[in-house]
């Protein structure tokens, strides 16, 4: 059927912020899609909070709103503009359950708006679990008996029929949140409560655990001719009882025969036809008994998932393109395949390679949650390899990772993180193959293949000749393991490996495994003999990625690569980007000229770069993972464009940088390096208490803490962080009470262009990326602002930037000091490009290759309105954890509030961030000591919006003598109806709680985490709060009912 | 090395010697074992181009005849350490034991895209030989496979077998086995046929005599084109009895009804090809084995394209509604590849049994 032409503008919802279970591969799926319904010339209209996304690049879709994703703005933006259809689909959980909603209050009969891909219906008949249950049921298929409850004594009556252990999952969550499992009565109490509380629609499924069984996925696709086919299948390493995107998956399934393959891609057929996703992709989830043939239909995803990102970028087949085009009318054949050209989109793509996807994790950045994996999902970022054997494959996703082998406290028994690092140690020490297996689950084919990666790390002789280097290097163990297993370094085996030939060739993702021809421009590296790349005369520039997704390091980065390609390619270059996440964008094979995906080290770069031979190498826009290959590529000979490495350092090393700052007479707080723990309390002593600590060379505030006494210190340093000759501790004196500000800027060499200065709401001492902002600034007058953009001047140029440089200054009435310099992109570079209009990174790029900024004169402007970034954080996926924000940064991703005023722009944000900011009720209040002075004007202002005041007896006291009418809540644990049980009550709307006394369990604590745990907005700091209240009048007055179009907001500034 | 003068090396994880055969690879991912016990790879090289084969073993039950076929199979990594719960046996020992060469180790992409640019060629393998004269002499002695009748041999059957219907008898077929497929008389059977199951140089006489309400053509390894015997022997069928072919069967269907047949440049192995059934335009995922196929263009008045590829629209299934005649290039018994085509055995069955006596 050809495209249909009775409708002509659609909306598509994106998936917000980002968050554990829903990252990057939404922006992927979300761009495709919009994208592809403009070629086939359709109006689309997009809706998403999330700035950090190249999809709510003003470009992408016709009309752009970055709203939040909550009925009132959405139906806003319907209402006004009209559209004929909804595609619900490609923006994860989040807009498959607002479409729900939107349904639900009867907005889209209203407007007389069609659900496009998948109907109402058979949303509900995949999402609830009865409804999914009877339905499998129906078609011959067996599911894990089970029982959706909505009380305890349900779950306690099966689990008297059918025993332990169970599964608890809620309805209607995402990433399995609020999932668990339960071995006794006592467990499953607690899981069944938290899972009650988790579910938007409080009911949980408890059913029989399979834990221990092969976990498969298939992703499937339908059209509307009723045609389907499966794009990939996936096969778990970790067996079920892991969450699947905690597990480590690859891609295709390795251990099923034929016909046990065919039986599941059958079911896979019956159950998308069944649960009637009319077109689009699904993904379907089967356990398998790894003793029988018996099998369990877990669940299905209407809708693109993370899988399907991955199943994508794993076979080169774009789900997330055809989905949206089946969706307006097409049949599959009449979708052309991309990458052969020649043949339709109506098959099944077969891979002559093998596929590993590893999970990353930030365990490391919640001390006190147990890391253990569970049917919940914790991971925050993954890796992708590809190999042509599975050893291969797995050994580069190893080399992707970039975790510190100091986070990494894998054990075998437990399914926790990184375990196959534990399986290689177990092998190492001589465990049998069967015996790993038996303790993890795991099938022996991977462990019998990790087997095999360990026999030959342990018959490493030197010296090496080229046929055994050969062999290693096929086997896939990289230069540093083959340097660690000889005792050499990773230079001598890179040295030697060079001086014999060894070096990988380059093959290419077709689909087809080598059936058709195809230019697809995807490649990975592998020891073979014939190389596929095609390389063209034009010069290319090569794009380093970001590497997986990790706290501190994420979408952020992504988006400035992707700009980066986007602007080399404008200027004429082949663009080529390397990068290992198969989440983004910047792996989507065409966003850039060629594409390798590959692990970010300093050895696979290298080989790229041989055979790309390139103008240049830009390593600013993705993080820290390739500002640290800096150095080494320098040394290699690679001419590196934009801020040379040196400048780098100038500006990342503390004692050259405060020399700069002195000779250039900008002020900066005091500061120290200590390379002892004894130099340590003494550099402390002599800065005075409190000081920051922190080790040298971190990105996302990793282990930098606020310490307020030499004991602390002595704490701090004992805790993994000790201070030593190679890992310097950075000591600097603390500021309180200052106000922090970003700046955004792009320096040419010549001239510097000041793309943005964001205030941070919460005081100095919380991490940037965890504080909120503002932009353009609120309580800095002019010339304020002109020093800050003077600094910035003379910072840019004295340090060499080319390129992006972002600074941190601190404020305090007319005293300006700069914290930090970084010249490379920073986390608000995409949130200060969409505030201004004004592609920061592409500008960077420009630059980077030759540009004058006198040539390109970029002209940024707010028109009037605010900008408002509010973080996201993962704190209900980490029990135990304090929600408490501080120096290391815990946020997973941020959310975007505009609007004309900053209570509004900043409620916008707030909401979209996921938290609620309620117009009436009330108002809990307990703060230490040294805020209860200023408290009493928040206060006020919260009682003449109308909140009743209570507070704890204390602050009660200070406030009742300012004249306020206060509820004492008494001390927990003093009576009955203390503050947690008025939380859980639900006698409490919004709570302001700033820390005082630190460590574990302090009431302070108790009362965070109890507000998080039910949903209560909990703010803690008095910024913080003040802003709320702003927040809160501008809610009031139908602030946040405004929508605005970045489109129409740039218009109106030109 | 190919009869091109291309040269791969690898080494043998299976048997020793030499053995030449046409090259051919399979893009299916699963099922290397249905793959080499099928008949119709008989005396052909097996180039898997997913890299890792062996992992889950040899299944009793899961093989398509008892022998091997194939004269060779090459991997780019073969996994020694077989796991699957059904699994008995490696596929290594069974290689080893029916005596044909495995060979890993090559850069099988490679080998592929020089098959896919140039065609389907000979080759000649060697654990022994490294002159590359000598070696490529011998791929060129090798017969093409242009003109080889390699059906006349490829049953194991010498005279007729009867094979009683899973449960209840609907109806009797004699299927004709120029080399079939096990899992195809377990389709026919399971759908209620007894199968009377004749070797594929039987004669017209013999093929009608039982009185089978329909007649199955197997498939089988070769060019349909040297087997003008068998041709022959079922033209006096045609008509008088409903037929049903696949494969090789359907390339003699199509000889019978005075189609011609050539040789494709590289065929179609794997289990991913799109076919549209054009009676009602659905698109199945077929699973593929053929390196000949029957010419659109040869189609006579009274013969209807049903089935057509649509990576390269060759034609995948032909009828001859007045005859009561059809067939389809492709495998609707899979094994291995997709099952998407099993409703092509319910209507031969459907068609040819008898009506079902109500009350």
């Amino acid at each position: 059927m050809p495209r249909r032409d009775d409708i002509e503008k659609i909306l598509i919802i994106g998936s917000g912020p980002i968050v554990i279970g829903q990252a990057a591969e939404f922006d992927y799926s979300g761009t495709q899609a919009c994208r592809a319904l403009r070629d086939e010339g359709y109006r689309v209209v997009l809706v998403n909070s999330n700035p950090a996304t190249i999809m709510t690049d003003p470009e992408v879709a016709d009309v752009t709103y970055v709203e939040p994703l909550t009925v009132e703005a959405v139906a806003e933006v319907l209402r006004k503009e009209r559209p004929d259809a909804l595609l619900p689909t490609l923006g994860g959980q989040t807009a498959l359950n607002l479409s729900i909603e939107l349904h639900e209050a009867g907005v889209l009969d209203e407007l007389g708006i069609e659900l496009l891909g998948a109907s109402i219906d058979s949303i509900h008949k995949a999402e609830d679990r009865q409804l999914f249950h009877d339905a499998m049921t129906e078609i011959g298929l067996k599911v894990p008996p089970s029982r959706t409850v909505k009380s305890f004594a349900g779950a306690e009556e099966l689990a008297g029929r059918i025993g332990y252990p169970l599964i608890i999952r809620p309805s209607f969550t995402l990433g399995g949140k609020g999932g668990a499992t339960a071995n006794d009565h006592a467990e499953l109490r607690r899981a069944v409560s938290d899972g009650l509380d988790a579910s938007p629609v409080g009911s949980v499924l408890v059913e029989k655990s399979v834990a221990g069984w092969k976990e498969f996925e298939l992703e499937v696709m339908r059209d509307l001719d009723d045609n389907v086919v499966v794009i990939c299948s996936i096969e778990n390493v970790d067996p079920m009882g892991v969450h699947t995107g905690d597990s480590i998956t690859v891609a295709p399934a390795q251990t099923l025969s034929d016909r046990q393959y065919q039986t599941l891609r059958s079911a896979s057929l019956r159950i998308i036809r069944e649960i009637g996703v009319s077109t689009g992709g699904s993904n379907i989830q089967f356990a398998v008994d790894p003793r029988s043939d018996d099998f369990y239909v877990i669940e299905m995803n209407p809708r693109v998932s993370r899988s399907s990102a991955l199943a994508s970028k794993a076979t080169g087949f774009p789900i997330a393109k055809i989905a949206a085009k089946l969706a307006v009318g097409y049949s599959l054949d009449e979708i052309p395949n991309d990458i052969t050209r020649a043949t339709p989109a109506s098959f099944e793509p077969a891979l002559d390679y093998v596929v590993t996807k590893i999970p990353r994790f930030a365990f490391e950045k919640f001390p006190g949650a147990s890391p253990r994996l569970t049917s919940r999902m914790h991971s925050v970022g993954e890796v992708m390899a590809i190999g042509r054997t599975f050893t291969e494959s797995l050994s580069k996703a190893m080399a992707s990772l970039e975790v510190d082998p100091q986070d990494v406290k894998a054990g075998l028994d437990e399914p926790g993180p990184y375990r196959v690092f534990a399986i290689f140690d177990a092998l190492r020490s001589g465990l049998d193959i069967r015996e790993i297996h038996h303790r993890t689950s795991i099938d022996p084919f991977f462990i019998a293949s990790i087997a095999r990666i360990v026999a030959a790390e342990g018959a490493i002789s030197i010296p090496l000749d080229a046929e055994e280097l050969w062999e290693l290097k096929r086997i896939g163990l990289t230069d540093e393991t083959v340097a660690a297993a000889s005792g050499t370094s990773t230079e001598v085996v890179r040295g030697v490996r060079r001086a014999l030939g060894v070096s990988p060739t380059y093959k290419s993702v077709d689909t087809c495994a080598g059936e058709f021809p195809a230019q697809t421009p995807y490649y990975y590296s592998t020891y073979e003999d014939e190389d596929e790349v095609v390389r063209g005369e034009n010069p290319s520039v090569v794009v380093l990625g970001s590497g997986p997704n990790r706290i501190g390091q994420g979408v952020e980065f992504d988006y400035a690569c992707v700009h980066a390609s986007y602007a080399l390619k404008d200027a004429g270059y082949d663009s080529v980007m390397v990068n290992s996440n198969p989440e983004t964008v910047s792996t989507d094979y065409d966003a850039s000229t060629r594409l390798y995906f590959e692990p970010l080290t300093a050895e696979h770069v290298l080989e790229v770069i041989r055979r790309e031979k390139p103008h240049g190498v830009i390593l600013q826009f993705g993080g820290q993972s390739p500002l640290k290959l800096a150095r080494e590529l320098e040394r290699e000979g690679v001419p590196i464009l934009g801020t040379s490495p040196d400048a780098i350092d100038l500006a990342e090393d503390r004692s050259r940088f405060g020399r700069l700052l002195e000779d250039l007479g900008i002020p900066h707080p005091r500061f120290g390096t200590a390379t002892t723990p004894t130099e340590a309390r003494a550099v402390a002593e002599d800065l005075g208490y409190p000081v920051v600590v922190r080790p040298s060379y971190v990105l996302g505030g990793r282990r930098m803490e606020i310490v307020y006494s030499g004991e602390d210190l002595d704490l701090y340093l004992r805790t993994g962080a000790a201070a030593s000759p190679t890992h310097p501790t950075l000591v600097d004196k603390f500021m309180e009470d200052y106000v922090e500000v970003d700046v955004d800027a792009v320096c040419d060499g010549d001239e510097v262009f000041v793309g943005g200065i964001m205030e941070h709401v919460e005081e100095a001492g919380v991490h940037s990326g965890d504080s909120s902002c503002v932009t353009p600034p609120i309580t800095l007058h002019r010339a304020l602002v002109e020093r800050i953009e003077d600094y910035t001047r003379r910072l840019a140029l004295a340090v060499g930037v080319v390129g992006l440089m972002n600074v941190q200054f601190i404020v305090r009435g007319d005293e300006i000091m700069v914290i930090e310099c970084n010249p490379r992109a920073s986390r608000t570079v995409p949130f200060i490009s969409k505030a201004t209009g004004v592609p920061l990174a592409k500008l960077a790029t420009r630059v980077s290759v030759g540009e004058k900024l006198r040539d390109i004169q970029p002209h940024s402007s707010t028109n009037g309105h605010f900008s408002v970034k509010a973080p996201v954080f993962p704190f209900d996926r980490f029990a135990d954890v304090d929600p408490l924000l501080g120096p290391e940064m815990r946020s997973t991703g941020e959310a975007m509030g505009i609007d004309r005023t900053f209570g509004g722009a900043f409620a916008k944000a707030l909401i979209a961030a996921g938290q609620t900011l309620p117009v009436s009720g009330r108002v809990y209040i307990s703060v230490s000591n040294r805020d209860k002075r200023s408290v009493v004007l928040i206060a006020r202002a919260f009682a003449d919006l109308g909140f009743e005041i209570s507070a704890s007896e204390g602050t009660a006291e200070v406030l009742r003598s300012n004249g306020l009418a206060v509820v004492v809540v008494p001390k927990i644990g003093e009576s009955g109806d203390d503050v947690l049980s008025l939380i859980e009550e639900g006698g409490v709307d919004l709570i302001v709680n700033t820390p005082w006394g630190r460590g574990a369990r302090t009431d302070g604590y108790l009362i965070r985490r109890r507000a998080l745990m039910h949903g209560v907005p909990c703010i803690t700091t008095l910024a913080g709060s003040a802003a709320a209240v702003q927040g809160i009048e501008a809610r009031i007055r139908g602030g946040t009912r405004r929508v605005n179009s970045l489109q129409g907001l740039y218009a109106a500034r030109a | 090395m190919l009869e091109d003068g291309s040269v791969f090396e690898g080494w043998s994880f299976a048997g020793d010697g030499e053995v030449a055969g046409e090259v051919v690879f399979t893009t299916s991912m699963v099922g290397y074992q249905e793959t080499i016990t099928d008949p119709s790879y008989r005396g052909q090289i097996v180039l898997f181009t997913y890299p890792l084969i062996g992992n889950y073993g040899m299944i009793p039950g899961d093989e398509e005849s008892r022998d091997v076929q194939a004269a060779a199979v090459l991997v780019r990594e073969y996994t020694p350490y077989h796991s699957n719960w059904a699994s008995e046996e490696s596929l290594a020992a069974t290689l080893d034991a029916a005596g044909v060469l495995g060979i890993e180790g090559m850069d099988t992409r490679a080998l592929t895209r020089r098959i896919r640019d140039r065609g389907a060629m000979r080759g000649f393998i060697s654990t022994v030989e490294r002159d590359q004269n000598v070696l490529r002499e011998k791929a060129n002695a090798h017969p093409s496979m242009l003109g080889l009748d390699l059906a006349s041999s490829g049953s194991d059957l010498t005279e007729p077998t009867l094979m009683p219907a899973f449960g209840e008898e609907r109806c009797r077929v004699v299927a004709l086995d120029y080399g079939v497929k096990g899992s195809i008389y377990k389709e026919l059977r399971s759908r209620g046929a007894t199968v009377l199951a004749m070797p594929g140089s039987a004669a017209p006489e013999e093929i009608l005599e039982s009185k089978p309400d329909g007649l199955f053509l197997s498939n089988g390894p070769g060019d349909p084109a040297a087997l003008e015997r068998a041709v022959d022997a079922l033209r006096p069928a045609l008509g008088e009895v409903p037929v049903f072919g696949i494969c090789l069967g359907h390339q003699l269907l199509g000889l019978a009804l005075d189609c011609e047949t050539y040789k494709m440049p590289f065929g179609h192995h794997g289990a991913n090809h799109p076919v549209r059934n054009l009676e009602n335009g659905r698109i199945e995922i077929t699973s593929q084995n053929h390196g000949f196929a029957v010419l659109e263009g040869s189609l006579p008045r009274g013969v209807e394209l049903t089935h057509r590829n649509l990576y390269d629209g060759t034609v995948e299934g032909i009828s001859a509604p007045d005859l009561r005649a059809w067939s389809v290039q492709y495998h609707p018994e899979s094994s291995p590849g997709p099952r998407d085509s099993g409703y092509l055995f319910d209507g031969f069955i459907d068609s040819v049994s008898p009506k079902a006596v109500v009350g």
